[in-house]
């Protein structure tokens, strides 16, 4: 038997705040999480700006010796779960324990710490690189946190499959609950990107945005990266109302697919591919849906790609789509990016209010969608698509309704 | 340094990359003829900033798209001694 799945629990720490509430006003203000970089010297990139996670207090989250076994992505997807478990207000049996997944993305890991030791074995001379760093470094570490911390021993693992690594972890979570394989599932994604030998390597792709993200806009210039993590709790529908749950909003579907065309250029057969397997896989006809939290990175690739792609899954159907782009405000987090924007996605079905593309500036004929540009819609849509499409060509789009439950 | 020497190094540079043979590839090659792709030509772009030791910018970069293109944009670079290097070019 296959169950409903409802979301119950969210957690969500990014440039926009370290909460859903920081993070959803953000998001209906249209204000942007970019600004310049502080994590490394300034001029010793091409590129400027970035979306930092600012204030962010490890000793706030945990004790020395914790904050010496969890690099910067593991501490936000730690707090993320913990802040989503406590949304859905979860109470802990031991059986509960037993059945629960924790599936998390991640693209890069524990790299800033990786970078450190390399910086210090390399640069500085010193011969010895601190024993925590592979503990620090792997991509498991906060999805071994959270199962650490909360006592939880089902199914955990972590997904890297670059910037589709959050959606592709959610999409599993999704399907072992749907399946009843676990009562329950804590998944999302985090990451960690702000190291000079990581930035460099971004710079060298020329890909990154010397001023600003704008999605969709003729004069986009590229990417701009982010850090952060969001966490959301999966449960059966009927659990989770039996137990009087506040039920976000459902994920109701889940489509992948690989493009099998270039290592880093986008397919807009593959994209189109992966929104007809996540609609196919829900059971819901293209017209349902009404809108779609874009993958829309802002590169004059990815944008101009997806488009065609929404055309081509959603027929004429796509001009009666609404599109935005969250990256404008809260930046590339990479592995994280399906799990921030799976968040703004609920938030936006539960509020009736669709986030915008920020720092829009002009319509490009490639990118002939309603794009919402820079201000909030308030719109009731019952259906919603989340894009995300990584390097390799790997695409994962999730499928999420709106909550027919009175929100509480 | 002459231009022709630049175009003979930028075509040696272009040769390893893509593992062409060097007469296949003139100063009136474009990247689409010679089957270089956006990821091709940053990989060409960084052998070039090391070969030369200067820095191409982003917006630079996007409108290169033949060897012509490329001996061009290093000759601008080097003579505006903005890239760190000693060399000159004369044209």
């Amino acid at each position: 038997m296959q169950h409903r799945v409802a979301v119950t629990g969210a957690g969500v720490i990014c440039a926009l705040g370290h909460n859903c509430k920081d993070f959803w006003q953000a998001l209906c203000d249209a204000r942007s999480g970019i600004s310049p970089m502080q994590s490394i010297a300034p001029g010793s990139v091409r590129f400027e700006n970035a979306a930092e996670v600012r204030g962010w207090d490890p000793a706030h989250h945990f004790d020395e010796k914790e904050i010496g076994l969890l690099d910067r992505f593991a501490q936000f997807g730690a707090v993320a779960a913990r802040d989503a478990v406590a949304d859905a207000g979860i109470e802990w049996t031991d059986s509960l324990r037993e059945n629960t997944a924790i599936v998390t993305g991640s693209c890069v890991g524990g790299q800033t710490t990786e970078d450190e030791g390399f910086v210090n074995l390399y640069r500085k001379n010193i011969p010895r690189v601190n024993p925590l760093t592979i503990p620090r470094t792997m991509e498991n570490a906060a999805a071994s946190r959270i199962s650490l911390e909360m006592g939880i021993f089902g199914p955990t693992y972590t997904v890297s499959t670059a910037c589709s690594s959050a959606n592709h972890a959610i999409g599993q979570a999704f399907w072992m609950v749907r399946n009843g394989v676990v009562q329950m599932a804590i998944c999302g994604g985090s990451e960690a990107v702000f190291s000079l030998g990581f930035l460099k390597a971004w710079e060298a792709m020329r890909v990154v945005s010397p001023d600003t993200c704008r999605p969709f806009s003729k004069d986009r210039r590229g990417l701009i990266l982010g850090e952060g993590a969001a966490m959301l709790v999966l449960e059966p529908l009927e659990a989770a109302r039996a137990r009087g749950a506040r039920i976000l909003g459902e994920i109701v579907g889940f489509g992948m697919s690989s493009d099998a065309h270039h290592i880093t250029q986008p397919s807009s057969d593959g994209a189109a591919r992966a929104m007809r397997r996540a609609l196919s896989d829900g059971a819901i006809q293209a017209e349902d849906i009404g809108y779609i939290n874009a993958h829309g990175t802002a590169t004059q690739a990815n944008d101009a790609s997806e488009t065609a792609a929404i055309r081509k899954a959603f027929g004429a159907h796509a001009d009666r789509l609404w599109v935005s782009s969250t990256k404008s405000m809260h930046g590339h987090t990479l592995g994280a990016a399906g799990a921030i924007e799976a968040v703004a996605t609920l938030l936006a079905l539960q509020h009736g209010v669709l986030p915008p593309t920020a720092n829009y500036n002009e319509p490009d004929p490639a990118c002939d969608l309603d794009v919402i540009p820079n201000c909030a819609r308030k719109a009731q849509v019952e259906y919603a698509l989340s894009n995300s499409f990584a390097f390799g060509g790997l695409n994962a789009v999730l499928a999420f309704r709106k909550s027919g439950d009175t929100p509480g | 340094m002459s231009y022709e020497e630049l175009t003979e190094r930028v075509r040696k540079i272009i040769a390893a990359a893509q593992h062409l043979p060097e007469e296949k590839i003139t100063p009136d090659s474009t990247f689409e003829e010679l089957g270089i792709d956006s990821l091709d030509g940053i990989n060409i772009l960084f052998a070039v900033e090391s070969e030369f030791n200067i820095n191409i910018p982003d917006d630079a970069a996007q409108n290169i798209r033949s060897v012509r293109d490329v001996v061009a944009g290093i000759a601008k670079l080097l003579e505006s001694g903005s890239s760190g290097s000693k060399e000159a070019v004369q044209a």
